[in-house]
């Protein structure tokens, strides 16, 4: 295909490199440095893509971010597909490759057009009101509302590509590089201090990239002329960083933004290689500046939306910067000065312009008066009031305003065109101002919100202020600036002023057609019209809130770029409220989409979350152990040899561990130290029972309660000097505990003389269990008496290996005789091994979480998050001894004494024996006194623990019934999805009770 | 997205502290004395304030010392910072 | 109603290009006296007016709105609607609101789009899967659709999850609430206002209660932008403003007001035909009938009433979502969004009378109101019109912070969304 609407000359693209690409499936080519807009254009093609609703052909209306019509997915891998990517933004290379979406079977023939003939049927809110009868066919109807909806298809594949993150602070952000933001760069990096410039498209210059080279002189060069010298001088200064293709997502309170930038989607295959593709800023910035340019408005009108109806600052853009003509016969219509440097720039390159219509009575301004010169017909106070042309324009109809501009009068003038320009004046881009907390005024004689105070360190500066002529934004510029920096730097930039005519606004334009009959577009994407916000208004939606969502309006995927301020114009009319009183509606972020690759960054696959491993964790996944996560801990979950399944190897270690010994790395367990004068005081408030009394070298377990009176954590606490403790928490409270008693220290009671050091990292533990577990210590540990009476069940002895001081508690989770070495954290592994060279005589045997937990709970021992859930309390878990009566105050003890925690009845922990000893319960099964045939059946409780117990060779289970206490011997049932189970409440110790295993 | 002036540690974004909640919420001395009443008071009732709190923050990822700060919560402007035990500045 | 919706109606307007639609509600001036006011005009305000006009034959009722109707919470949720809650208080509580949803479009007459497309909670670890089979077990016997999916049956019925064995925290299993799923949340506002305004409650927008007068220990009225306005009765359903209109009344309640974030995706052709949800990795994720996928992240820890929450949340929820759904990352963020939830210290609501006689509170839903809505209203109403709760809304009540029958729904559920 040839690129016969690419002019022979001109432009800024490199007609050296030629770039060939597929749209469609079809092959076209470009040059370096066209997005696929212009390339597209370039090949005379405007169909790209199908409306939202009504699938109507769709063209291209911008050049920017603002587009709402040409929107295309991008083919590649099943990975890399990516929808509802912007034409307009996206930059074509070698083997590019793209498509229409949204439509079926092509672009070009497209079924879902029969909406477009029904569409009298679907107005806004169409489906509020049916597919309600009958009931039960809503699914269906739904399930062909979905497929119909959506635009683009998503990846099937996990991406490739890597994103990435940067932090970054500056003293002044300047946010657009126009010519208003590359004024105040100028002036910024002058002053010394640490700048930033970022603008979300490939080129610098804002505007002034498609600007006419022969109408607008800056210190007598071209405006290209400007922006080249003004940014080589940037780029030389150090004090600045310029970023491309860089947008500003977010603007957030503190001057914190949030920015994307595109690094290779430009790039080609091989280019792209083992690069970052985008990567997120998060900017802190001292001061802001703003100047984020404006956006030209379309009109609305009857079929206002045809391919080849495109924004006049687009088409000069196009022509311009691309060496693009977007018509060979043009229609220009307008209500501004602007559009007429369209006209006379088309018309110099040799395009016809067949009428300029505008809807004002006249303009004395300076290009106006060029047109005039040229001869370019104008027909004033008229408007396009239709279009024709199903696939592109080839017609306009246009009329005469009546004298109120509410009508129109006279007869239809028909002009043939393939391009019609509008030009509706400039929509200052506010989005930042506002997201950033900052409030808009209204300009009732220009028709546009722009910013007005904010509190933050930020001003917004050029054509985001409503100041759309270039020798007044750079002049503004350097006041705004000069004054924002404290600087006094001198305005020499001479711009050559051209004087404008006014600007005159119609919301609606009118048509000599019945209202109900056109088809006026407010929103492209989401095809909402004119009478759909009239219908939203009849119907009494009246915030315009209400509006945006009953009719969709704005809520595309260019977020109402466009269609936002047409939209308020029509309320505001047709409700007689002033669009000020109106307010807008919240410009929330992203100002445009952004992936959310970029937003997660590096965090994906092992970088999710961080993974806690023990020191002796490379000696578990040598010994094939399966881990189980807790918290962000890998914990040994269970060790199978050869090919033994989880619940043979649970068995085989749990008989190890009351037989022989066994070994469990109990690292994990949080440790806090716990020094000062007050330290025993300290733990008397936060543990229910008293330590006072404790002596040096004894351990104690202790419960921890929430002010709320419910068990909030539990461990052993070990007594290693008058003033010195050492708390073990469980593994997932270690960081919540530690914050929990810096809280109540620092905040309850400064007066405690007492230091808490969180020690969890510091020290593994290596825990040994069963018979023989004190004959391995007698080996392994050197200078400690094991004897009984030297070295008896809870207390503590400090003893050396190979030189290495350790602490070893005499302490059992398990009701077996159990020693726990803890020792410093590098050593770990070496002694976990030591051990193991020791116990080999002993049939020593390595046992995870799953066996520690069956062994425990054969000792009826709670864990804290199994048994409890946040609403038990001591007393439920029948452990009244541990809660002190004496003690004045601990945490939670009031809220124990409350009506409903007193209360009889309430679910207590007890034990359960199934009928059939071989019937394991299921954990979470609910258990109830009385089986009704159909739910609801009143629950007394559930199962929190159960296991089969090989050293008891029957099913043991922990559970909470409701009055459990009073319960023992008493049959329950556990009514499971298809059978029955009859349980046996018991005593919760099953093994052992009177402890004499501790010492065995 | 506030920036919290740590009294120890200086300016920090605010990811790096952890919320307390409100603040000049004294622990009752004696629990026992109180009612139900009064307990739950202490325990969950909250003003909840639309507009200057005083509220407990910890530099959790910091120096882990817990202090008050000022806040509007209808623009989560910080007005002052202080520490424990001292009187919210005027 | 004057104006019922359906295809016909439909047809026959379409002859006159939509010009006859009548108004969906209209736009009053408050009387001066109504004998019951409801104060805030979200989905459950509007959805009290509603059940009290049409269950309990109050007439004169209002509902006063300080902003439009529908925009707080109730138009920045992300639509979920189940009922499989652990505690028998709040299974009954939200199983009535589900049953009512399962009519709702047929009982005002305006399509709210409850779409039941199944509702996943997925498990994570090994606690998790604990609590959710216990959860399971508990929503059977208490008659609520519960099932549990294994890893491959996750995988079946959500084929987009990562179910790999080799991600950080991989799926271990899920519960699936098959009734459950999502609706369009503004119509639910909408339609109960629509269908209350038809019995003749007074929907008055832009009128902010800028007092409550007592009289002794009852209320007698409130001051509002548009006057005082005279009642007897007053529902307060102010969500995250609840505390400032229980300081007006000089009474104070367990909340904190907090930020709850949301966002969607551009609208993509269907790709995930459930509502999935994790508590271990936070994130939930949907896709409306337009196609966007919806996203709650989830609370900022500090009180805030700006609507805003911090970024890390969003990238956080973000992070999450990858996890599960690695195919998504070069899907892009359309617009995020946040609102203000008022949480309970148990992560349960209040739907109750207080201390002040004619003065009833409905609060507290967390980050889980929406699809309680009708059940809430229903109840509310139940409670406003006989001065005593419905027996499924009695455990509900403000006492229970002070006896300590809390309904925890924290260590039970975690989130309670």
């Amino acid at each position: 295909m040839s690129n016969k609407f690419r002019l022979s000359s001109g432009g800024e693209i490199n007609r050296t490199e030629r770039v060939s690409f597929k749209f469609n499936g079809k092959t076209f080519f470009g040059y370096k440095g066209d997005t696929l807009a212009s390339a597209l254009l370039a090949n005379g093609v405007h169909l790209v893509g199908r409306s939202f609703k009504y699938h109507r052909p769709r063209g291209f209306l911008g050049s920017g971010s603002e587009e709402p019509n040409a929107i295309v997915q991008i083919i590649k891998d099943k990975a890399r597909t990516e929808p509802n990517i912007r034409a307009t933004e996206i930059e074509i290379f070698e083997g590019f490759e793209s498509k229409s979406q949204n439509c079926w079977p092509s672009v070009n023939f497209d079924v879902g057009e029969i909406n477009n003939f029904i569409s009298p049927l679907l107005p806004a809110g169409f489906y509020y009101k049916t597919f309600m009868w009958p009931a039960k066919l809503w699914k269906t109807y739904e399930y062909f509302i979905r497929k119909s909806a959506g635009l683009g298809v998503s990846a099937t594949v996990r991406d490739p590509d890597l994103y990435d993150h940067r932090y970054y602070h500056c003293d002044i952000l300047i946010v657009g590089s126009g010519p208003a933001g590359l004024t105040a760069a100028s002036i910024a990096v002058k002053s010394g201090k640490k700048v930033l410039l970022v603008d979300e498209k490939a080129d610098h210059g804002g505007s002034l990239v498609g600007s006419d080279s022969e109408l607008t002189k800056i210190n007598d060069g071209t405006p290209k002329d400007w922006v080249n010298k003004t940014f080589s001088d940037l780029s030389k200064n150090k004090n600045i960083k310029i970023l491309n293709r860089t947008s500003v997502a977010a603007y957030h309170n503190y001057n914190y933004l949030i920015m994307v930038q595109n690094l290779t989607d430009h790039l080609n295959e091989e280019e792209k290689k083992n690069k970052i593709r985008q990567r997120l800023w998060k900017v802190r910035a001292k001061k802001v500046i703003l100047a984020t340019g404006s956006i030209e408005r379309t009109m609305v009108f009857d079929c206002n939306d045809r391919p080849g109806i495109m924004l006049s600052s687009a088409v000069r853009k196009y022509l311009n910067r691309y060496s693009v003509k977007c018509g060979n016969n043009v229609v220009v219509f307008a209500n501004n000065d602007d559009a007429y440097e369209t006209a006379i720039s088309l018309h110099n390159k040799g395009i016809k312009i067949k009428a300029i219509i505008d809807i004002r009575e006249n303009s004395d301004g300076d290009l106006v008066k060029k047109c005039n010169d040229l001869g370019l017909k104008i027909l004033w106070k008229h408007a396009v009031v239709t279009t024709k042309g199903r696939k592109k324009i080839n017609k306009v109809i246009v009329m005469k305003l009546s004298n109120n501009n509410n009508s129109v009068v006279g007869n239809e003038i028909k002009i043939d065109c393939d391009l019609l320009c509008i030009s509706g004046g400039y929509t200052p881009a506010v989005h930042l101002f506002t997201q950033s907390g900052g409030k808009l005024l209204y300009n009732e004689n220009k028709s546009y919100f722009y910013p007005g105070k904010n509190s933050l360190e930020q001003i917004s500066i050029g054509s985001c202020t409503g100041i759309f002529n270039i020798k007044k934004i750079i002049d503004d510029a350097y006041t705004k600036v000069n004054e924002f920096l404290k600087t006094n730097i001198e305005n020499d930039t001479l711009v050559s002023d051209m004087k404008s005519g006014g600007f005159e606004n119609i919301w609606l334009i009118p048509s000599n057609k019945v209202p109900g009959k056109t088809k006026s577009f407010v929103d492209f994407q989401n095809d909402s019209t004119a009478n759909d916000i009239k219908l939203a208004l009849r119907e009494g939606f009246k915030s315009i809130e209400h509006v945006k969502r009953y009719t969709t309006t704005g809520m595309a995927t260019d977020q109402g770029k466009i269609a936002n301020m047409h939209a308020l114009g029509i309320i505001s009319e047709h409700t007689k409220t002033k669009m000020g009183e109106l307010g807008t509606t919240t410009f929330r972020p992203p100002y445009t989409p952004l992936t959310f690759g970029a937003l997660v960054g590096r965090n994906v696959k092992k970088f999710f979350d961080i993974t806690r491993r023990t020191p002796i964790h490379s000696w578990h996944e040598k010994n094939n152990a399966k881990f189980e996560n807790v918290g962000q801990w890998k914990r040994a979950w269970y060790y199978p040899i050869n090919n033994e399944s989880m619940h043979d190897a649970v068995q085989r270690e749990s008989k190890a561990a009351r037989e022989n010994v066994g070994i469990l790395d109990a690292s994990t367990l949080g440790k806090i130290d716990i020094q000062g004068s007050d330290a025993s005081e300290f733990l008397n408030r936060v543990y229910t029972n008293a330590w006072s009394k404790l002596g040096i070298g004894k351990c104690r377990y202790g419960l921890m309660l929430n002010e709320d009176g419910m068990v909030y954590d539990d461990g052993v606490t070990t007594r290693l000097g008058e003033n010195h403790y050492i708390m073990t928490t469980t593994t997932g409270g270690a960081a919540t505990v530690m914050g929990k008693l810096e809280d109540y220290l620092q905040t309850e009671w400064p007066e405690l003389k007492v230091f808490l050091t969180s020690v969890t990292d510091h020290f593994a533990t290596v825990s040994l269990c069963g018979p023989h577990s004190k004959k391995i210590l007698e080996k392994v540990v050197k200078n400690i008496n094991f004897d009984d009476q030297n070295f008896p069940h809870m207390s503590f002895k400090e003893g050396v290996i190979d030189n290495i001081k350790c602490r070893v508690m005499r302490i059992s989770f398990t009701g077996e005789l159990s020693y726990e070495i803890n020792i410093q954290a590098n050593y770990g592994k070496a002694v976990w091994e030591k051990c193991m060279e020791a116990g080999k005589e002993f049939k020593i045997t390595p046992y995870g979480t799953e066996s520690m937990h069956l062994l425990r709970a054969e000792k009826g021992f709670v864990i804290v998050g199994q048994e409890t859930d946040g609403t038990v309390t001591p007393i439920d878990l029948q452990m009244d001894w541990i809660v002190s009566k004496k003690k004045y105050d601990f945490i939670g003890k009031r809220s124990l004494y409350r009506s409903d925690t007193m209360k009889e009845g309430r679910k207590q922990m007890v034990g359960l024996l199934t009928e059939d000893p071989n019937e394991v319960l299921e954990e979470g099964a609910q258990i109830v006194a009385e089986v009704k045939k159909k739910p609801p059946m009143d629950m007394l409780g559930h199962v929190t623990s159960s296991y089969y117990s090989p050293n008891l060779k029957k099913s043991i289970a922990l559970a909470v019934v409701k009055n459990g206490k009073n319960l023992n011997g008493k049959k329950l049932y556990v009514p499971m999805k298809n059978k029955i189970i009859k349980v046996t409440v018991s005593d919760s110790v099953f093994i052992d009770k009177e402890g004499k295993r501790l010492n065995a | 997205m506030f920036i919290i002036n740590c009294p120890y540690c200086g300016e920090r974004d605010h990811s790096e502290f952890s919320y307390g909640g409100e603040a000049h919420i004294v622990r009752p001395k004696q629990p026992t004395e109180l009612s139900d009443d009064q307990w739950a008071e202490y325990l969950f009732m909250r003003k909840n304030v639309k507009g200057l709190q005083y509220e407990r923050w910890n530099h959790a990822h910091g120096c882990r010392q817990w202090f008050n700060v000022a806040r509007d919560t209808t623009n989560d402007k910080i007005h002052s910072v202080y520490k424990m035990g001292e009187n919210p500045p005027k | 109603m004057k104006n019922k919706y359906s295809i016909f109606s439909l047809i026959k307007n379409s002859f006159t290009y939509h010009e006859n639609w009548q108004r969906a509600w209209r736009d009053p001036e408050p009387k001066k006296s109504y004998d019951a006011i409801i104060v805030g005009g979200g989905g459950h305000g509007l959805a009290t007016a509603y059940y009290l006009a049409k269950e309990h034959n109050l007439k004169n009722i209002a509902v006063v709105e300080k902003g439009w109707i529908g925009g707080g919470n109730t138009g920045r949720n992300t639509t979920i609607i189940r009922s499989n809650y652990l505690w028998d208080a709040s299974a009954g509580l939200y199983d009535h609101a589900l049953k009512l949803w399962e009519g709702l479009s047929q009982e005002l007459n305006y399509n709210v789009m409850f779409s039941q497309r199944g509702v996943m909670n997925l498990a994570h670890n090994l606690h998790d899967v604990r609590e959710l089979k216990r959860r399971t077990h508990a929503n059977r016997l208490n008659g609520i659709d519960c099932d549990w999916l294994s890893t491959e049956e996750v995988k079946k019925f959500c084929p987009i999850i990562n179910c790999s064995p080799d991600i950080r925290y991989p799926v271990l299993g899920s519960t699936l609430q098959r009734r459950a799923g999502t609706a369009r949340h503004d119509a639910v506002a909408w339609g109960y206002a629509r269908g209350a305004d038809a019995m003749g409650v007074d929907i008055i927008q832009n009128c902010e209660v800028k007092g409550i007068k007592r009289n002794g220990d009852k209320v007698i009225g409130l001051e509002t932008t548009k006057g005082f306005i005279q009642t007897s009765k007053i529902g307060v359903v102010a969500a995250g403003h609840s505390s400032v209109l229980a300081n007006m009344a000089g009474i104070r309640l367990p909340l904190e007001s907090k930020p709850l974030q949301a966002l969607v995706s551009e609208p993509i052709k269907p790709i995930i035909d459930t509502v999935v949800m994790s508590n271990a990795v936070h994130a939930y994720v949907s896709q409306s009938d337009k196609g966007e996928l919806v996203i709650g992240a989830g609370t900022d820890a500090y009180i805030s009433y700006t609507q805003k929450g911090t970024h890390e949340v969003i990238e956080g929820t973000l992070k999450a979502i990858l996890e599960l759904y690695p195919i998504f990352s070069r899907l892009r963020m359309l617009r995020q969004w946040g609102g203000i939830v008022d949480i309970c210290p148990d992560a349960s609501p209040i739907i109750s009378k207080t201390s002040i006689k004619g003065l009833y509170f409905n609060c507290g839903w967390g980050t889980g109101g929406f699809k309680a809505t009708p059940g809430s209203g229903n109840l509310f109403a139940h409670t406003i019109a006989k001065d005593e709760p419905h027996k499924l809304n009695a455990a509900f009540n403000i006492n229970r912070f002070i006896s300590g029958d809390l309904v925890d729904e924290h260590g039970a559920a975690a989130v309670a969304h």
